[in-house]
């Protein structure tokens, strides 16, 4: 199997392309994101990637993860692997100086992020996890929780977890049981089982500081009672040394479908009289702190399926252009390699298309998060905020649903060796299949989008974003071709559908909320679809500019044609969903319970 | 004691090589650069003498373009101190790098020069062992294992059926072959750094040294392609193909 390349001359283009890394250089407090400090950045962190964590990629899905009392031991080689990706001073990134961090944007973030997911996506949760507690606690922590622990979770010599699930709790938080009683001290006893817990145990770090959802005396039932504490491994001391094992232990790890060398916990607290943790922000605002790292989350699991995809398509380009297997249609009777059969060229469009709308979209929403956290001017921080809150759930949800689509069509490529292991086919396939179901599924994020991002402020983001694809349309317009009269015929069927669908879903919302969320998830693939299109139409746009002023790349001729297959074979399923979005209820919700 | 380590932009180990439809050369445009890796391992080699103690300062040196400064930068990124780079359009040869690298040495005086046996594109192997001469300085070429204490260096050569070791008195000439070292990663604080390294240039007319080819290139072809393998009946037709097809026995 051959190691991750990662794709720097596809990231370039979008960076500087589409996201415009040289306008977010400009922002406030990113002037170090110069574009040769960038393009450094991203060679040194490719060469790691390729070298270091993709060869581990398959050593951990094989030999996975072993708990033995309480103690987990990680596959061989994760050890040295993670003390280098931390010596290295990746992990701080994009975290604050004042901690140790390197203060880069997010959009530098996101490009780095990406190759270590396509490298070794489950090696990568550990500091994607990290960085979620890291940027709650930077939030919601007092002076002294950060001046405690900031440090270390930024340059990574300790870890943090999200602990939230439990077993009767998944996607209804309001259902945590997980108890904290105060003690005289102002710390807190805590009791309780959580599940699913990423590197709640593991061995790569000598403390791991676990942010536990759960109820203090007397707390509001449902979602309005929960606070948010931070209880570590081992207790710390006032001096920041380590102190005695807190009350907490990892039961057993679970055995998953995939992502074998992510420890997955079921985590006990308070065995023994209590765990101690302590409250970070006020007490039953967890919910609040939690979305903080779950918006996080949720675009970072987004760039799983974005990195998960980019890998499962480098495999299988590989694989088609050595298989020798059939001779060419309306050829020779001689084999050819299965990349000139069109069916298979077909596949590798597919996913070669989906994955440039995806990273250019990816990009374009954290280049729009960076201006909505630093740009001086508020309504301007306010409209990119907009933007970014109605895409992540599309991000999330459109991105991992593609990754399992994709690295499927990655196995098909392959044929029968698809389906045996040792292909390593199949692996990205295990991998992807978590990502549409963790931080919320495929179902919890349309719903986010068709309730929270279109219904409560009646259209006007998605309103936004489409007049903003309106005027790319008018651009493609401008664009002589066959290619940019195909991807404006098919961009310009997707922009009426979306229109079509967002109107619909908000004009009968409140009327009828059950038909209307029965589209939700067709709603969220017609939404990434025709931004994707939107995407893929600008770097087509991009990509004429630069040959017509004169760079002979062929590179740029090869995106317009990918941006014309995503036209004609992605794009073009938009109206259908617009008619499922509109008609698609009563098929749905008439059949009473018996009759199934 | 100061190092000086020449370091050359090639292109990039990963890309294929493809030939110019001409055949005047090799097509390098848009194609992705790096540095010679025989070079990278000269470079963390200078690092793991001044980390040691044994060196007070690395500097790195390239001779090329304007675009030769990214890869000055990651060696800084590594950890060399600063860098200077000759800056020239003209086509250079061995002779014509060891010459440049002859007059920055007469400026820095560095006690050691390490640098890559050859570099990946053109395989010339010929720089190191040019610039000692023209210096009248010690070479060893090929080193896998280097010690320098006393004014001396140690180095271990891999030669033709075993290694040698040589010692010989500083300043002095060391070519680094594949097994030197590891090089390291450049984390990103330091990458981060390197900008903000001195990076002094120079033009060749500044040292008064004529960079002008002295050989004169015919044409690039690509090598011919693999034949498809074919089935022997028997020991005799194999033994038979080699000595009268193959001609090798």
């Amino acid at each position: 199997m051959a190691e991750y390349l990662a794709p720097l001359r596809d990231m370039a283009f979008v960076l500087h392309e589409i996201a415009g890394l040289g306008r977010v250089a400009q922002l406030p407090g990113c002037e170090e994101a110069s574009a040769d400090v960038v393009e450094a950045i991203l060679a040194e962190a490719a060469r790691f990637a390729g070298a270091v964590l993709s060869p581990l990629n398959r050593v951990g899905d094989r030999a996975g993860t072993r708990c033995h009392d309480g103690v987990v031991t990680m596959p061989p080689g994760f050890g040295e692997a993670y003390r280098q990706f931390i010596d290295g001073g990746w992990n701080g990134l994009g975290c604050d100086p004042a901690h140790g961090g390197q203060g880069l944007p997010g959009l530098v973030s996101a490009a780095v992020q990406e190759m270590w997911k396509s490298a070794n996506m489950a090696f990568s949760l550990c500091s994607m996890l990290t960085l979620g507690a890291a940027e709650a606690l930077e939030r919601f922590g007092s002076a002294e929780q950060k001046a405690m622990f900031l440090p270390k979770l930024v340059a990574g010599s300790w870890t943090g977890t999200m602990n939230i699930t439990e077993p009767q709790a998944g996607s209804d938080l309001g259902a945590i049981r997980c108890r904290a009683e105060p003690r005289v001290d102002g710390s807190y006893k805590l009791f309780g089982q959580k599940i699913f817990i990423s590197y709640g145990e593991h061995d790569l770090a000598e403390n791991i500081i676990h942010l536990v959802l759960a109820r203090l005396p007397g707390a509001p039932e449902g979602v309005k009672g929960l606070s948010l504490l931070l209880v570590p491994k081992f207790l710390v001391e006032a001096d920041g040394t380590l102190g005695p094992r807190n009350d907490l232990r990892c039961v057993s790890i679970e055995h998953k479908l995939g992502i074998h060398a992510s420890p997955t916990a079921v985590m006990s607290f308070g065995d023994d009289g209590g765990a101690t943790g302590h409250l970070v922000g006020p007490a039953n605002a967890g919910l609040e702190a939690m979305f903080v790292m779950m918006n996080a989350a949720r675009f970072a699991v987004g760039l799983e399926g974005l990195g998960l995809s980019e890998r499962a398509y480098q495999q299988a380009l590989a694989h088609a252009k050595e298989r020798v297997q059939g001779r060419e249609i309306g050829g020779a009777a001689t084999a050819v390699p299965i990349v000139r059969h069109p069916d298979v060229r077909r596949m590798l469009m597919s996913m070669k298309s989906r994955v440039e709308a995806m990273r250019a979209l990816a990009y374009f929403v954290a280049a729009a998060q960076d201006v909505a956290t630093r740009h001086p001017d508020a309504a301007e921080r306010q409209r990119n905020q907009a933007c970014v809150d109605l895409m992540v759930p599309v991000v999330k949800g459109w991105f991992t649903e593609n990754a399992v689509d994709i690295a499927s069509l990655g196995m098909q490529v392959h044929g029968g060796m698809g389906y045996i292991e040792e292909t390593g086919a199949a692996q990205h396939l295990r991998d992807a299949r978590i990502t549409t179901i963790y931080e919320g599924t495929t179902g919890i994020q349309a719903s986010d989008l068709l309730w929270r991002k279109i219904h409560r402020d009646g259209g006007a983001a998605l309103g936004a974003a489409c007049a903003r694809m309106r005027q790319t349309l008018a651009e493609l317009e401008q664009s002589a071709g066959a290619d940019f009269a195909a991807i404006h015929a098919a961009f310009a069927h997707g922009v009426a559908a979306l229109e079509e669908a967002a109107a619909f879903v908000v004009a009968h919302a409140t009327q009828d909320s059950r038909g209307v969320a029965v589209g939700a998830v067709p709603l969220l693939n017609l939404m990434g679809i025709v931004s994707g299109g939107w995407m893929m139409a600008r770097s087509a746009l991009a990509a004429r500019r630069k040959s017509d002023a004169g760079n002979a790349d062929s590179f740029l001729e090869g995106k317009i044609v990918t941006a014309r297959f995503y036209a004609d074979h992605v794009l073009a399923a938009a109206p259908g969903l617009a008619w499922t979005v509109t008609r698609g209820s009563p098929g749905a919700l008439a059949l009473g319970e018996e009759q199934f | 004691m100061k190092i000086l380590v020449p370091v050359k932009r090639v292109i990039d180990y990963n890309v294929r090589v493809r030939v110019k439809a001409d055949g005047s050369g090799v097509d390098l445009a848009n194609v992705k650069m790096a540095m010679n890796p025989f070079d990278e391992i000269a470079v963390e080699e200078a690092l793991r003498l001044r980390e040691a103690g044994i060196a007070s300062e690395v500097v790195a040196l390239s001779a090329g373009t304007a675009a030769c400064q990214e890869t000055l930068r990651t060696a800084m990124a590594l950890g060399a101190d600063r860098a200077i780079l000759v800056e020239t359009e003209a086509e250079l040869q061995p002779l014509a790098v060891a010459r440049l690298l002859h007059a920055i040495v007469a400026r820095e005086a560095p006690q050691l020069v390490i640098l890559g046996k050859q570099a990946i594109d053109d395989d010339a192997n010929q720089t190191g062992q040019m610039l000692a001469a023209l210096l009248g300085w010690p070479q060893a070429t090929f080193a896998s294992k280097l010690l320098v204490a006393n004014g001396r260096a140690t180095v271990t050569r891999e030669i033709d059926g075993g290694v040698e070791t040589l010692e010989m008195p500083l300043p002095a000439v060391v070519t680094t072959d594949l097994r030197l070292n590891e090089p390291r990663y450049a984390t990103l604080p330091n990458i981060m750094k390197a900008k903000k390294k001195p990076l002094e240039v120079f033009k060749p007319a500044d040292l008064a040294v004529d960079v002008a080819p002295r050989l004169q290139t015919l044409g690039v072809a690509e090598p011919p392609p693999r034949h498809a393998g074919i089935r022997v009946a028997d020991v005799a037709e194999l033994v038979a193909k080699l000595k009268n097809e193959a001609k090798v026995i």
